[in-house]
């Protein structure tokens, strides 16, 4: 063997265990779920090949309703997230004293266990003694208590704004990274030619932000397109079905009622959409860097 | 160095420095109000909680459901032993991984190295959720339901692209004179690996290692609900979300029991803060 073959051969032996592992856990069962939604797989040991059959009951049985809903659900978080994660990393980047502190002080809904920070919510959301309810009351803005998760459009958003709550930390963090790293000698050049603050900002920092920003919404989208805590600790997927994402209504329909086949053939729409958002990820991604290296 | 304009830039009118700080507050406000509403509430007794009109601050402050919480969930110790076990294992199986698969990225040349690490990452696409139904037949199988083995596995899987992205990241800096020295010297690729690089890389990894850890700690959901139905092995997220989904939900004690648990991240976070934020973002940014 050649000084260049051992090393080759060597680089794979340390990347095995890694590989195997991941193929193991993550492309064994994805293809296990790709030929599992062809069938009717339930708790038995043995099951038939079905053909099509699942993928037409779905769309039989209002799934389309769903996948608009997901849709709409994960749109809205991701442009809050991306509006507020910008809004908190100018804010986080101002040169005023304590600012160390108020970045650290960012991060806690990020590092907080998922589901713990999601029962705060839960209690915040609280009709009749939590807080958001409370404080509107107070302020006369609603009459009588408003318990956000029994109806269908407070819930959807109220799982909405968790779901950011639990995503802007991130998002912030990244974007301020980007923020600082925009070279100093633009925004002296502006100030010296007498650009206000705001122009500054508008001019400068956010067409340096936009790959981070096209970045950070992507990783976002895919995220919370996959965002399954939130939405079954709060409210299940309730009430009626307002809050049931697709994520939710597999797992309700594989797990909950143990129809792992039509439960399976779910999981591969839910595939399909994530390898699209992946692939515009890849594309946006390698325009917009060409973009900013010119 | 510093020039005239330079500091002058920083400085802000009077109105400008207000503005700065409403418009923190007004952002540290939603992201931290949960907690500060989750602390106060744990220090309520149950019979003022439930009253209206709503309260802010507590009449009658006491950590009284600091003491009862211990009663109504008899297991808390044991679901938060769970949780450091299954972050604490998690963390450690990743890292063996991690860490040679990161440094094959980093400095061997091999066909298919592109393509290969593009395919760890696009793991992150998946979300538990989705491979679920396979898992969750595996695990039935293998006859693995209901133990620890598998609420940890599933979780290791997530942590592998980003640990080895960053731990890339890292490597890359390290100068690669160092090895060929070693080489040079007759020493083994294995050698120079666990003696040169892995010394060398410790900061990278501990890194990762802290990345890891936080991560499978607040994730542990999805996996330990579905594979898992002994009281006794739960983590804390699911031993109270038990407690969480009864109609008479006891908050104060609910929100005394949740900040326990979130104690050990907190530990973990304020000592190491600077060091990951550090090391997360110059992985993010330098691709």
């Amino acid at each position: 063997m050649t000084i260049r073959q051992s090393a080759i051969v060597f680089a794979w032996v340390l990347l095995a265990p890694a590989l195997l592992y991941v193929l193991v856990i993550v492309a064994y069962p994805l293809v296990d779920t790709i030929n599992l939604s062809f069938t009717n797989a339930s708790l038995r040991r043995t099951y038939d090949r079905v053909g099509f059959e699942n993928y037409r009951n779905i769309f039989q049985r209002g799934f389309s309703d769903v996948i608009v809903r997901t849709l709409v659900w994960t749109f809205c978080s991701v442009a809050l997230k991306m509006l507020i994660g910008t809004f908190g990393a100018v804010m986080l980047n101002a040169a005023v004293p304590g600012r160390t502190l108020f970045r650290v002080l960012t991060m806690p809904p990020w590092i907080v266990p998922m589901a713990i920070g999601i029962f705060m919510w839960g209690w915040m959301y609280n009709g009749e003694f939590g807080m958001i309810s409370g404080l509107l009351q107070r302020l006369g803005i609603v009459e009588g208590p408003l318990p956000f998760l029994a109806y269908g459009t407070t819930a959807f958003w109220a799982t909405i704004v968790t779901d950011v709550w639990i995503g802007v930390p991130m998002v912030t963090i990244y974007l301020l990274a980007a923020i600082q790293s925009i070279p100093r000698d633009l925004y002296e050049a502006a100030w010296v030619d007498g650009a206000g603050r705001f122009y500054r900002f508008r001019r400068i920092t956010l067409p340096l932000i936009v790959p981070a920003l096209i970045t950070m919404s992507m990783l976002s989208l895919i995220a919370t397109f996959n965002s399954f805590d939130i939405i079954w600790i709060l409210t299940q997927g309730g009430p009626s079905g307002q809050t049931t994402t697709m994520i939710i209504d597999t797992y309700r329909t594989a797990i909950g009622s143990y129809k792992f086949g039509e439960g399976a053939a779910r999981a591969v729409l839910i595939c399909i959409f994530l390898s699209v958002f992946c692939f515009l990820y890849f594309r946006l991604v390698s325009r917009f860097s060409g973009a900013t290296i010119r | 160095m510093m020039s005239k304009p330079n500091t002058m830039i920083d400085r802000y009118r009077w109105y400008e420095l207000a503005g700065i700080y409403a418009g923190v507050a007004l952002f540290l406000g939603f992201v931290l109000a949960p907690f500060v509403e989750g602390f106060l509430v744990s220090l309520k007794p149950l019979t003022h909680l439930f009253s209206s009109p709503y309260r802010f601050w507590p009449e009658k402050a006491s950590f009284d459901a600091y003491f009862t919480m211990w009663e109504r969930v008899p297991l808390l110790g044991r679901y938060i032993f769970n949780s450091i076990l299954i972050a604490s294992v998690g963390t450690l199986i990743g890292v063996i991984l991690i860490t040679p698969a990161a440094y094959a990225f980093a400095r061997f040349e091999f066909r298919g190295r592109g393509p290969l690490l593009g395919a760890f990452l696009a793991v992150n696409m998946f979300s538990g959720a989705v491979l679920l139904i396979p898992l969750f037949r595996l695990m039935r199988t293998l006859g693995l339901l209901n133990t620890y083995f598998a609420m940890i596995v599933p979780g290791v899987a997530f942590i592998i692209p980003t640990g080895i992205w960053l731990l890339r990241t890292y490597m890359l800096r390290i100068p690669q004179e160092l090895e060929e020295a070693a080489l040079a010297d007759g020493a083994s690729r294995f050698y120079t690996f666990r003696r040169v690089i892995l010394p060398l890389a410790m900061p990278g990894i501990s890194v990762v290692a802290i990345y890891s850890f936080l991560t499978i700690y607040a994730q542990q959901f999805i996996y330990a609900l579905t594979f898992n139905s002994k009281t006794e092995y739960m983590p804390l997220p699911v031993g109270l979300y038990a407690f969480f989904g009864r109609q008479d939900v006891i908050w104060n004690e609910l929100m005394a029991a949740s900040f326990l648990g979130v104690l050990p991240v907190f530990v973990v976070f304020i000592f190491l803060q600077r060091y990951l934020v550090a090391g997360m973002t110059a992985g993010a940014l330098k691709t």
